[in-house]
């Protein structure tokens, strides 16, 4: 119960806000900790339950937004159709993915979604209707009814979003699917013996990773009004989706949310006072010392606080 | 789809020159990777370290190779510390070191990346030597350049060199040991942690001369590590883990079809990149023990 009405308090805050600033910046950088947050959290129910390690992010961030960009470009659809149409392609690639899952484990599953995004990022390189390397300039429509400018619209959309996934990662945690990718984790061949369907979970936990970074992906040319391939596929996703649950926590759906949170702030803090290579310079000292010192993360602290 | 023979031709021949370099470029991956089953996807990232070494003993008066060579004592030693870190912290705790430390190195490449930005920039380093930018004729229009020669030399010699080390001194014959039965090794009375140590300083001093090589074959820029996560993996996994047959095999296999997709008419350099990886993808679905696989 009081999840719910966490949950609802959250959405609730995002429209007021929405309501009431008028700081476009504030949108602007709000709307990418929120995607973090869907990332993070899509990240975390195949890295954190199951513990495969994927850096595959940016393939399916990526597939999502050139979805959304294309079917604009091409039938002008609307922003909805074109996110369930992201998450419904970045959901088969996930699924290809889980298939691998069925020889590949470790850092061999991991090498693999890196080479996953290098493949998808050679593709759109030289596929020429979809921009190629130049990229794809889109206007943006006008923004829909209640809304009066575009980028609140996306703001309180993606919250939403971020909303959702982790709706969707909580019922995974809680549910039997949930124990048994915590088994898998734990150890793949005892939870095959004792009876957990090992193959079904993770295709299942893939597809729904995937199919919710692609959704993460989808506004993202809307938001630039312009898509390209080497920043879209560009690693830098893969750290960030990655980075949140460690720093977080990988243990509970709580988690990535407070790391993405905590992540992307003080990324889009340090990009605006010092430079873009600091702030990813702090991600990656921020994630070694987490990994090393606080290997359960800002919430196993706070566990260990409390005792 | 065709690609005329003399084309093909002169494909095959540089693929050869560059499968030597991607074979030394690996041949640390293979020890730390292939034999200690360390997921090490650093180790490109502290290669283009060692270029950007190189880079600067080259400007105080050095040759490239030279510099590359005397790198490899501090790398040894700073590889034997990665090593001494990494098992304190992950192996020696063992339950869900998989996740953490493919992490804690990514996090570990990321560092390094970032920090050579910082410190020297974006833009692309390069270094003077005597053999660079010379080519050498070798009958008919066919010309070599000499850079990639004289890297190849030095990459035959890396892994002629560390296949005697470990085939006869007892120091390789352990770490081969350690790889296939760390227990027995214990039972013997020998320290696994130590041999490993040392085996990881010699991939790490490696991975410098490696950077030298990378240097003196092209341009290098801080973000270079990403491609060639693709590229050392490839040919580790492509050899089958730890076999230094198998990584010179699989740097020709790969360096063989990545120039030819380069100089393939209707793919060209877009594609190129992509080679390492499809390479992998295909060997880790089919045949996931490698060519020269145990």
């Amino acid at each position: 119960m009081k999840f719910w009405i966490g949950a609802a308090v959250a959405m609730a805050l995002a429209i007021a806000i929405a309501g009431f600033v008028n700081y476009e910046y504030f949108f602007f950088a709000g709307y990418t900790v929120l995607m973090f947050v869907v990332l993070a959290t899509a990240w975390n129910i195949l890295g954190g339950y199951a513990g495969y390690v994927n850096f595959g992010t940016p393939a399916f961030f990526g597939l999502g937004a050139y979805t959304a960009a294309l079917l604009y470009k091409t039938y002008a659809a609307p922003l909805a159709l074109q996110i369930l149409a992201a998450a419904g392609m970045a959901g088969l690639l996930g699924c290809a993915t889980g298939l691998l899952t069925l020889r590949l484990r470790g850092i061999f599953f991991a090498i693999a979604t890196i080479a996953l995004v290098v493949m998808m990022e050679t593709v759109f390189v030289a596929w020429r209707y979809a921009g190629g390397a130049t990229g794809l300039q889109l206007l943006r429509p006008a923004p829909t009814a209640p809304f009066e400018s575009y980028i609140k619209m996306l703001f309180v959309l993606m919250a939403a979003m971020a909303v959702a996934s982790v709706v969707i990662a909580r019922y995974i945690e809680r549910s039997w699917i949930g124990r048994g990718l915590r088994a898998i984790r734990d150890s793949e061949q005892a939870a095959e013996a004792s009876g957990v369907p090992t193959l079904k979970l993770k295709v299942f936990a893939c597809t729904v990773c995937g199919a919710l970074m692609g959704a993460a992906g989808a506004p993202m040319p809307m938001y630039l009004s312009f898509i390209e391939p080497f920043s879209t596929f560009n690693l830098n996703y893969a750290i960030g989706a990655l980075a949140s649950p460690m720093i977080g926590g990988t243990a509970t759906w709580l988690g990535p949310v407070i790391g993405a949170v905590v992540l992307s702030t003080l990324q889009q803090v340090v990009t605006v006072t010092v430079s873009n290579e600091t702030n990813v310079l702090v991600v990656g000292v921020l994630l070694v010392v987490f990994i090393v010192a606080a290997p359960e993360g800002i919430l196993g602290l706070f566990r260990k606080l409390k005792r | 789809m065709g690609i005329p023979v003399e084309l093909l031709f002169e494909a095959v021949l540089f693929g050869i020159l560059l499968g030597g370099f991607y074979a030394a470029v690996s041949a640390g991956l293979s020890v730390s990777f292939g034999l200690l089953d360390v997921p090490h996807v650093a180790h490109p990232a502290i290669m283009v370290f060692g270029s950007y070494c190189t880079w600067g003993l080259v400007r105080a008066g050095l040759d490239p190779i030279v510099a590359g060579l005397l790198l490899m004592p501090p790398f040894f030693l700073l590889g034997m510390a990665v090593y001494r870190f990494y098992y304190e912290t992950f192996e020696k705790r063992g339950a869900e070191a998989g996740v953490r430390g493919i992490a804690f190195f990514f996090g570990v490449a990321l560092i390094i990346e970032v920090g050579l930005i910082l410190g020297f920039g974006v833009d692309q380093r390069i270094v003077e030597a005597s053999y660079i930018g010379k080519s050498l004729s070798i009958g008919g229009d066919l010309r070599v350049p000499l850079r990639t020669l004289v890297v190849f030399c030095v990459a035959v010699l890396i892994t002629v060199v560390l296949t005697l080390y470990m085939s006869k001194t007892f120091t390789g014959r352990a770490i081969k040991a350690v790889a296939q039965d760390e227990p027995a090794l214990r039972l013997m009375g020998v320290n696994p942690v130590r041999i490993k140590q040392w085996a990881f300083g010699i991939a790490t001093a490696i991975a410098a001369l490696g950077g030298a090589l990378l240097i003196i074959i092209g341009p290098v820029e801080p973000a270079m590590d990403r491609a060639y996560i693709g590229r050392t993996f490839a040919v580790v996994v492509l050899a089958g883990l730890g076999s230094m047959t198998g990584t010179v095999a699989a740097g020709m296999i790969l360096g063989i079809s990545e120039s030819v997709v380069l100089m393939h008419p209707g793919l060209g350099a877009s594609w190129a990149p992509a080679v390492s990886f499809a390479l992998l993808l295909l060997v880790l679905g089919v045949r996931p023990q490698g060519l020269f696989g145990r």
